[in-house]
């Protein structure tokens, strides 16, 4: 495509591509934003299902803040800190915000390990962390190999400015999705012979989008890929304490004090935007065991510094142990339900989600309900589910998935009245295809919006609809 | 009278491309005057021949009394001398520059760029400061910070706002815009609206209502480190180049051109034209840079200027902008601190010439941030604000990198919409700027030591230049040093600033009370007076 004058003046990440917002992941967030549904307002709107965010626990948050005015400086209590902690903008964060941190993460692995407050390095959320961890340890054109299905916006994340390519390392259902040795070693060996430079390895634990915690043995031996082909692991541990039943989360920080690894290849990237449900607060932790990450990654970090009330808000509030530990408990408590209720509800359809114990969201199994076991097919089902079922769910191929028919579906971004109406939409909707599939006709549907990848035409839509738009907020405007 | 002459083509030019950490800064300091100063006698010969030659014994030197380094990277000509005391550093940085390479483990030639300890003398005095921090009562002969470009004069005025607004808290209300599931949830990574329609207000009014902006045209990132970055990653690819008057922020070194991949060509301002930048100056560095076959993508200026407080004329800005609209290029105005301005002058933006001329405005882009106007840095909060769509469209992608944080948008929409207070912050600040500026310039004209013409900013550019041994970059040095460790004060040099006159710092004012005044004013005195006895 030709760059209209105006683009010419602009570079080539300004033009190109791999923003990834041209993808099915984020087309399901537009017609969400064209039609959001509303109990009042719009019950016959698009229900957001398509965003992991954890709405379940904003109470205990809220009764917290309400309880410790000294906390926020904007208080009569606080506001005498005003002036050290607005004029504080040391890339180093205050130490108290790095010991708090360190606090949280410990008590999320059970305190079966602790982690230094001097490792901890800021950015700007788990999106900024990635970027930052990428930047410290690839040079441009370098690769890292990803296991699929995973995260949409790691490409993003990982390699749009870095010049860092992914090499997905596919997994299918035929082992549940697990990740194995020999295909990590099939990946690079092919990386090896393209003559392109596998840098490290990264891997999300617990997993997005399939919700599962890596096993001990998984992680040994990831751990020891790594460290034969001197490579590095970026563990993304974003939804570790959002795990709600077993089997239960091992941290990669674990596994290295259990085995012989040089600690200068593990880094975890973390954030408070799934576990605490605060995506707003933009919090990214970059924690490696590597002092030139930590040291460059400081510096990087005035590219993404948390805000200092931000910080200090944190910071007490993740040193309170009683509320961090009722917190952590009560959230896997309120996630068990939640996570229940759902996939009971698709169980009574008859539908059936790869079993799981972490996350914020299932990955639900729609394979019989493909015509055929083609991309096209799932296609096709997911444009009928955003259009006519009305539910923002995310497809499979979003995540890179080989394997067609599986879609993810949040489930905590919202209230029970809301699941119960979009599992009552699923029902109905499975029962039409029950009664479609003995018919037997051709899916016929006036589709808005075509299969082929092209550019959303951006005079047309604010590009303000690329943002996560958490369905909480636009519910009271 | 001389035509400007080509560069030669020296080993010093050479070391300049490959290095882009401001060796050839270095170089062209030594170049320059020598040239002047050998043109007359068989001038182009001698006047490459000396300076290569001063070069290579320079190198030989460092070499001898550098401990090994890593890597392939050409050592930068240190601005260190050999007086300069063994700086201490903590463990874990002194360690790196071995473990990049000697391990097997390989990190990015971006982090082992960044593990060597930092030549600059920006940053090295800015570490002193916080190993040695001066305090009235627990540490009085502590190094006192004018090295640090914040404000600290009007913080009372905004406590004194936040007790009276405290139902606009965090958490003030039950329900509505204030409650935790307001903020919490993600945001819009661009800013929210409201916030935007906020600081849009906010610029007009502290660049006296004379332009207003368009919230619809602006980007909204952690800080103005992140919009100027991301600015640069929109408008140029790796290997580009943005043309920068001279002297300059030495943030820009790292926030234009570390991970972006970008080249700052230093376009040099002299004392003569109180450092106002050229267009001959500038169409010469433009050419310089094209023969050798880098492609110029925009020139960045900082109006009000940091490091000299002084404003661009209306004249100028037309100027700029006819060149930028010649050369097809763009221009980036870093209008950070347009709301401390305490001189008579008037503030021009590049908005406010774009808003008369009915031209092509897809090449302006202004950034701005609180830091420095509300004296409010540890929030982070920065603006991009640009007449070009699809630089705007491409920003708001990037912002997912560098968000404002929800509940400091939140705290700061009240705040900022707030224009009767923020008139009278305004006006109070100019007032304090004002009163530390007169006192400071005046107690260094005690001292016989002049500053640059300056209305704007939180220092001042002061001319040490007859306190210093020899009038050359190492003088300039030495002068630093014995500042930072003899008389206890941390202010900028003019070679971190890459100035082409020796003797120029800056010192920021603001974090000052009048008392420390009296005292950084003695400290200086007494290395001054013993410069004076040994010159």
């Amino acid at each position: 495509m030709a760059l209209s004058k105006n683009q010419q003046l602009l570079s080539k990440i300004a033009t190109n591509d791999r923003h990834g917002e041209n993808s099915p992941y984020f087309d399901g967030w537009k017609a969400y934003d064209k039609n959001p549904y509303h109990p009042i307002d719009n019950c016959e709107g698009v229900i957001q299902m398509g965003l992991a965010e954890n709405q379940l626990c904003f109470d205990l948050i809220q009764k917290w803040i309400r309880r410790n005015p000294k906390a926020s400086i904007c208080t009569a209590e606080g506001v005498h800190e005003f002036k050290n902690i607005a004029i504080f903008q040391d890339y180093n964060g205050f130490k108290e915000f790095r010991q708090a941190v360190a606090n949280f993460m410990g008590k999320a692995r059970g305190g079966r390990v602790t982690y230094d407050p001097n490792r901890i390095v800021m950015s700007g959320g788990a999106t900024g962390a990635n970027e930052t961890v990428m930047f410290c340890l690839a040079n441009p054109g370098d690769a890292f190999l990803v296991p699929s299905p995973c995260y949409p916006a790691f490409d993003r994340d990982c390699g749009w400015r870095t010049g860092v390519q992914l090499i997905p390392v596919n997994c299918d259902s035929s082992n549940n999705f697990l990740i194995t040795k020999a295909a990590l070693e099939a990946a690079y060996e092919r990386a090896q012979q393209d003559h392109i430079n596998v840098k490290g390895l990264i891997i999300a634990n617990p997993s997005n989008p399939l919700g599962t915690v890596l096993d001990r043995d998984t992680l040994r031996s990831l751990v020891s890929f790594i460290n034969e082909k001197k490579i590095h692991l970026v563990s993304d541990e974003i939804y570790a304490a959002s795990v709600f039943s077993t089997p239960s989360f091992v941290s990669v920080s674990e596994i290295i004090e259990e085995m012989e690894c040089d600690r200068d290849l593990i880094h975890i990237v973390y954030s408070l935007s799934k576990d605490m449900g605060l995506p707003g607060f933009r919090v990214g932790i970059v924690y490696s065991y590597n002092d030139a990450v930590v040291n460059c990654g400081r510096k990087m970090s005035s590219f993404g510094l948390v805000s200092s009330q931000t910080q200090h808000l944190l910071a007490s509030m993740l040193s309170d142990d009683e509320f961090v530990d009722n917190f952590l408990k009560e959230n896997s408590k309120r996630l068990a339900k939640r996570h229940s209720m759902f996939t009971k509800g698709l169980e009574k359809v008859g539908i059936a989600c790869l079993k799981s114990s972490a996350g914020l969201f299932v990955w639900m199994d729609l394979r019989r309900l493909l015509k055929e076991q083609t991309l096209e097919s799932e296609m096709n089902l997911w444009r009928v589910i955003i259009n006519e079922v009305k539910l923002n769910v995310s497809p499979g191929s979003s995540f890179h998935c080989s394997e067609p028919g599986w879609f993810r579906v949040c489930f905590a971004n919202m209230d029970d009245d809301t699941v119960e109406v979009a599992l009552e939409r699923i029902r109905v909707f499975v029962e039409k295809q029950q009664v479609k599939s003995k018919r037997k006709f051709q899916n016929n549907l006036n589709l808005k919006l075509s299969c082929t990848p092209r550019r959303y035409d951006e005079s047309v839509m604010s590009p303000h609809m690329m943002s996560p738009r958490s369905p909480l907020v636009r519910a009271r405007t | 009278m001389t035509r400007p002459r080509p560069r030669p083509r020296t080993p010093e030019s050479e070391s300049e491309t490959r290095n882009p950490t401001g060796g050839g800064a270095t170089a062209m300091r030594l170049i320059v005057p020598l040239q002047g100063v050998v043109q007359g006698r068989g001038g182009l010969i001698l006047g490459s021949l000396i300076p290569c030659a001063l070069f290579y014994f320079f190198q030989l030197y460092l070499k001898r009394h550098r401990s090994p380094k890593p890597g392939s990277n050409p050592t930068s000509p240190s601005q260190s001398s050999s007086n300069l005391p063994d700086l201490q550093r903590s463990s874990s940085r002194s360690n790196l520059s071995s473990r990049g390479s000697i391990g097997p483990v390989q990190v990015s030639s971006r982090a082992s760029s960044i593990a060597r300890p930092n030549d600059s003398p920006y940053y090295i005095g800015l570490d002193r400061v916080s190993e040695d921090p001066y305090h009235r009562l627990d540490n009085p002969n502590g190094i006192i910070q004018l090295g640090l470009s914040e404000n600290r004069l009007c913080f009372d005025l905004i406590e004194k706002w936040l007790s009276e607004n405290t139902k606009d808290s965090v958490m003030g209300r039950d329900g509505g815009d204030l409650s935790i599931s307001g903020i919490a949830p993600y945001q819009p990574s661009d800013g929210l609206v409201e916030f935007k329609v906020a600081m849009a207000d906010f610029m007009s009014q502290v660049m006296g209502r004379a332009v207003s902006f368009d919230p619809s045209q602006m980007v909204l990132t952690a800080g103005a480190t992140p919009a100027l970055e991301i600015l640069c990653f929109c408008l140029a690819d790796p290997g580009n180049a943005f043309l920068v008057p001279t002297p300059y922020y030495p943030g820009f070194d790292r926030d234009m051109k570390w991970r972006t991949g970008v080249e700052l060509i230093p376009v040099h301002c002299r004392s003569t034209d109180n450092f106002i930048i050229s267009i001959t100056a500038l169409d010469q560095a433009f050419n310089q840079t094209r023969k050798r076959g880098i492609k110029v993508r925009g020139i960045l200026i900082s109006n009000p200027s940091n490091p000299v407080g002084n404003l661009l004329p209306r004249e100028t800005l037309y100027n700029l902008l006819d060149f930028a609209r010649e050369k097809n290029i763009h221009i980036v105005s870093d209008e950070i601190f347009a709301g401390s301005m305490y001189g008579s002058e008037e503030f021009v933006s590049m908005a406010e010439i774009l808003d008369m001329e009915d031209i092509d405005k897809n090449r302006i882009h202004i950034v701005y941030g609180l830091s420095k106007d509300l004296a409010l840095p540890g929030f982070r909060v920065g603006v991009i604000y640009s007449f070009n769509e699809s630089v705007l469209v491409a920003a708001k992608k990037l912002t997912r990198f560098s968000s404002i944080s929800a509940p400091t948008q939140r705290l700061l929409i009240s705040m900022v919409s707030d224009t009767r207070f923020i008139q009278e912050y305004i006006e109070t600040n100019k007032k304090r700027i004002r009163e530390m500026h007169d006192l400071f310039v005046e107690g260094l004209k005690q001292l016989g030591i002049k500053c640059a013409q300056s209305c704007a900013g939180l220092y001042c550019w002061a001319d040490m230049s007859g306190l210093i041994s020899s009038y050359s970059e190492k003088g300039e040095l030495e002068l630093w040093d014995k500042l930072l460790n003899i008389a206890k004060i941390n202010v900028t040099p003019g070679s971190a600033c890459h100035c082409i006159e020796p003797g120029w710092f800056r010192c920021c004012f603001t974090t000052l009370s009048q008392e420390d005044v009296v005292i950084v004013i003695e400290r200086i005195r007494k290395v001054a007076e013993t410069c004076k006895i040994l010159s």
